[in-house]
């Protein structure tokens, strides 16, 4: 039995359809990431499964319950992170954590104990008695992220937890989650960022509602099946436009190290080299590379709008 | 700039004719509560509540009970009741003002200096008890003329005023004051803090968890249960100390009182907490459920008597009316918990239907 | 623009220019009571360019652009953008940038058109003006089709350009952009990055801040901010090979290593 199980999720509001039968398991202390822009259904799927919205159809399995009839179950243990976490700004870092540790009924003679693992964990013990809304943006994060821990649940849920934080803190946090789920904590995570979609070991691309491929992100990448090439430039923009009005492409996408194509049928890449040539367009250079997730997006994405 | 100012007055009308809600109640209330309130405003009194204890029983006596049965300034609601029932009367709101016609009215009619009819004013209202005097000097006057033709006045009435005897409107209005301030501060803190919950996006979070609504609910309640009975201490003292509003009744059962009456002022705010969608429109329901009927509806200053059938019955649902009897009852009549019950229990029961409506309409989920 | 002679009655204001930077500060520096948000910053921007702005909450981004777009005032050091003076002109220099918030702050209730029209208002602009304007920025922007549609009603991918649009309205030389592909899905971002590069073809100048590593290549400079300290200030695929790593997500962490808070 997986922590979390979505089967046929269908959500509907008024005519527009948020989340089309989406089904995925998530397996014992596994990190799971949805991974997709704004709008795209992640926010719908995961309120779906702590209880938070009421859906049409399918089922949702949380530790074996079915999450619309257990609501109280679910709610006294799973871990939530909502995408606009909310710390009580005028509390202190102490104050939130014992806040969340009473709201949970932790037990008070291990409180301490708890607290002091939090603090270990988080590096938040010198702030302890600053007050929530004067932590920088990082910070924040961690004190979310503790307080969710503190009743020490073995399933966490986290929507977009890495919002708008710089790189360097989103790779503490990640470093966190990689050290939560090998003490056997299950993760369930959304992010628009794909770069870490590659720290998760399972991931699901959600657009528009649906899953449009879901596995471990090494063997998602090999469903891109053609042949990739990097035409490397310092100006990406004059070369994709360059390759876009030849036909020597089938798919040709910007990134910021050059264009990312495939060849058309009968093309070779000497034609095109020669092709940006001929434009006097500068680029540095041409070869294969290994297609990365957002290769694999950007054409299933593009594959489900036509 | 000019171009700046018009581009922005040109979007706020955008907004304002797009927010279709908003347009409404702007519109509407105002007719609504012109309506409403136009008809509450009144200074007139009518069917005042008068006891008549005729000792005469005479076709004289019957003839000036009949007079003024057949105004609308009285409404006779006890007749030849004993005399000395008459502070529990004045106690139990029965009646506001006594008339007693003596045993010997018909013969002393026709001898100087007529008979002594008295009245017994309930001037804890001390405007009520103007009018009343007025009226009764009214219709006397004219029982002298029709009975001489001419105007010797045959009798006059010596009031007696139960109550206030200053006839100091301080102790009339600051008790009212008290009532008004409780509810207004009471309801608008507490409607303000669940809506915060939901705008700052703590809400989501603390559902997530083993909270009952209940739980969540009380949990508010009581810090600002506190705060509004601590409030309505301050105001009992500066107004007893500064205004010199003499406190006649229990101090316990005075402070007891205001509390029952803030809980339901709270449980008020709660109920519009949990309905509304973000803090503006909750303060805008707090002080429109709360100022407007208790300024207007709960005999603050204008009697509920005097106002058509229909609005007392709005009056009835309006807490403060409770509360306005009680307070003055107390402070000013020295009224017990003997008198107070009735008023007393409907502000409890306020309290628990709104507690349990606010309970029940808690949304545990986010749509 | 090196040879232009200031309009006439501009004389006093306008300075610099000649050089044709777009924004030049030396020594900028702000601070808020002990604490020293931007400390000693300089750097030039060509016109055309597109200026990468990178660094972690708190190193002094936002404050450092809050100073270049008139909004704070720097307390020492000193610079132009757009040719004014950034302690004296701040409000010419208001008229003369685009800003894009992160976000969009636009309003919901309104239709694209009419979001733009505000917007062009409170930058001065009159409703003659906005007209003749405003069908070729869409044109270009391509937003025609769903010019009259409510805001609210909008995928955020067309949010964003709506907000690009209202930026631009005012025809600024210099725009900036903050965080402008939050939450984007990646064609969208695609699309617009194509449009800003097209509006850097055209001469205009483009400040952008993100926290998208990858998109950070497609700026011709980048800058990445640490404790109020620029510590690099490089073409990005420069710095890769520097650092010798492949991505700019690598540099970053390099960069910024050993930072608390």
């Amino acid at each position: 039995m997986n922590p979390i199980e979505v089967h046929g999720l269908h959500k509907r509001y008024g005519q527009v359809d948020a989340v089309r039968d989406v089904s995925f398991s998530v397996e014992e202390a596994n990190i799971f990431g949805l991974i997709g822009p704004d709008g795209g259904g992640k926010t719908t799927v995961i309120r779906s499964i702590v209880s938070l919205l009421s859906f049409d159809a399918g089922e949702v399995l949380f530790q074996g319950k079915a999450v619309d009839k257990n609501v109280d179950y679910v709610r006294s243990h799973v871990g939530y992170m909502p995408q606009r976490f909310s710390l009580y700004q005028d509390l202190t870092v102490a104050e939130n954590l014992r806040f969340f540790a009473d709201l949970f009924n932790v037990p008070r003679n291990e409180l301490g104990p708890r607290v002091e693992q939090l603090y270990e964990f988080s590096s938040l013990a010198p702030f302890k008695d600053r007050r929530a809304g004067a932590l920088s943006g990082g910070m924040k994060q961690k004190l979310a992220l503790s307080c969710m821990l503190v009743h020490q649940p073995s399933v966490i849920v986290l929507d977009e937890p890495t919002f708008g934080v710089d790189p360097v803190s989103r790779n503490d946090f990640w470093q966190i989650l990689k050290t939560l789920a090998a003490r056997g904590t299950t993760v369930l995570v959304s992010t628009a960022y794909m770069d870490e979609a590659l720290l998760c070991d399972k991931v699901a691309l959600v657009f528009k509602g649906r899953i449009l491929a879901a596995d471990a992100p090494q063997l998602l990448r090999t469903r891109f099946e053609e042949q990739l090439y990097l035409a490397a430039t310092d100006a990406p923009h004059i070369v994709y436009a360059a390759l876009q009005k030849s036909s020597l492409c089938g798919e040709c996408e910007l990134f910021g190290d050059g264009v990312h194509f495939t060849l058309a049928n009968g093309a070779t890449e000497a034609d095109v080299a020669r092709a940006l040539a001929d434009r006097g367009t500068a680029f540095s250079g041409i070869r294969l590379i290994d297609p990365g997730l957002e290769d694999l997006f950007l054409k299933l994405m593009k594959e489900q709008q036509e | 700039m000019k171009r700046t100012f018009a581009s922005i007055f040109r979007k706020e009308m955008i907004h304002i004719f797009r927010d279709v809600q908003s347009l409404f109640m702007v519109l509407t209330m105002p007719i609504l509560m012109l309506l409403l309130y136009g008809y509450a405003i009144t200074l007139d009194m009518k069917g005042i509540d008068i006891a008549i204890i005729d000792q005469s029983h005479s076709p004289e006596s019957r003839s000036l009970v009949e007079h003024i049965s057949s105004t609308d300034f009285f409404r006779i609601t006890a007749r030849d009741v004993p005399v000395d029932s008459v502070s529990r009367l004045f106690n139990s709101r029965t009646v506001r003002c006594v008339l007693v016609i003596p045993q010997d009215y018909a013969r002393e009619l026709v001898a100087a200096p007529g008979p002594q009819v008295q009245l017994l004013v309930d001037a804890s209202d001390p405007n009520a008890a103007n009018f009343i005097n007025n009226y009764v000097g009214r219709v006397i006057s004219e029982e002298n003329v029709r009975l001489s033709g001419h105007s010797p006045v045959l009798f006059n009435v010596s009031p007696r005023i139960f109550y206030n005897p200053d006839m100091r409107s301080a102790d009339f209005f600051v008790p009212g004051l008290i009532g008004l301030i409780l509810i207004l501060i009471s309801s608008l803190l507490t409607s303000i803090a669940i809506v915060r919950e939901k705008e700052t996006g703590t809400m989501e979070q603390l559902l997530v968890s083993p909270i009952k609504p209940l739980q969540l609910i009380l949990g508010k309640v009581l810090p600002y249960t506190m705060l509004g009975f601590i409030d309505g201490v301050l105001i009992l003292v500066v107004g007893s100390l500064w205004f010199n509003v003499p406190i006649t009744g229990s101090l316990v059962l005075v402070l007891t009182m205001m509390l029952i009456y803030v809980v339901t002022g709270i449980s008020l705010g709660i109920l519009v907490s949990t309905l509304a969608k973000n803090q503006a429109i909750a303060m805008l329901a707090a002080v429109m459920l709360t100022i407007l009927p208790t300024v207007m509806m709960s005999g603050f200053i204008f009697p509920i008597a005097s106002m058509p059938k229909a609005l007392q019955y709005v009056a009835a649902i309006v807490p403060a009316t409770y509360f306005m009897e009680i307070i003055r009852g107390i402070v000013l009549k020295g009224n017990t918990l003997a008198n107070l019950y009735q008023p007393a229990g409907i502000l409890l029961a306020m309290d628990v239907l709104l507690i349990v409506l606010a309970t029940r309409l808690f949304r545990v989920r986010l749509e | 623009m090196s040879n232009q002679r200031p309009a006439e009655g501009d004389a006093s204001a306008k300075t610099a220019g000649r050089d044709g930077f777009a924004v030049e500060v030396q020594d900028l520096t702000r601070t808020f009571g002990d604490f020293v948000a931007v400390d000693h910053v300089s750097f030039s921007v060509a016109r055309g360019e597109i200026f990468g702005f990178l660094g972690a909450n708190g190193a002094g981004k936002t404050t450092t652009i809050r100073m270049l777009c008139g909004l704070l005032l720097p307390s020492g050091g000193r610079g132009t953008v757009a040719g004014y003076d950034i302690m004296r002109d701040y409000e010419r220099i208001k008229l003369r940038i685009g800003y894009m918030s992160q976000k969009f702050s636009l309003y919901d209730d309104l239709s694209v058109r009419e979001n733009i029209e505000f917007y062009g208002g409170m930058y001065g602009l009159g409703r003659g003006e906005i007209a003749d304007r405003i069908d070729n920025l869409f044109e270009s922007i391509g937003l025609a089709e769903h010019a009259d549609k409510l805001a609210g009603s909008l995928p955020l991918g067309w949010k964003q350009r709506m907000s690009l649009a209202a930026s631009l309205l005012h025809d600024p030389e210099i725009i900036f952009l903050d965080e402008p592909t939050s939450g984007v899905d990646p064609v969208s971002r695609r699309s617009f990055w194509l449009l800003i590069y097209a509006l850097a073809d055209r001469g205009k100048t483009v400040f952008v801040t993100t926290h998208y590593m990858d998109e950070a290549e497609y700026c011709s400079r980048i800058s990445i901010m640490k404790l109020g300290k620029i510590v690099e200030l490089e073409n990005p695929h420069r710095l890769k090979e520097r650092y010798g790593v492949s991505t700019m997500q690598e540099v970053f962490l390099k960069a910024v290593a050993g930072s608390d808070i």
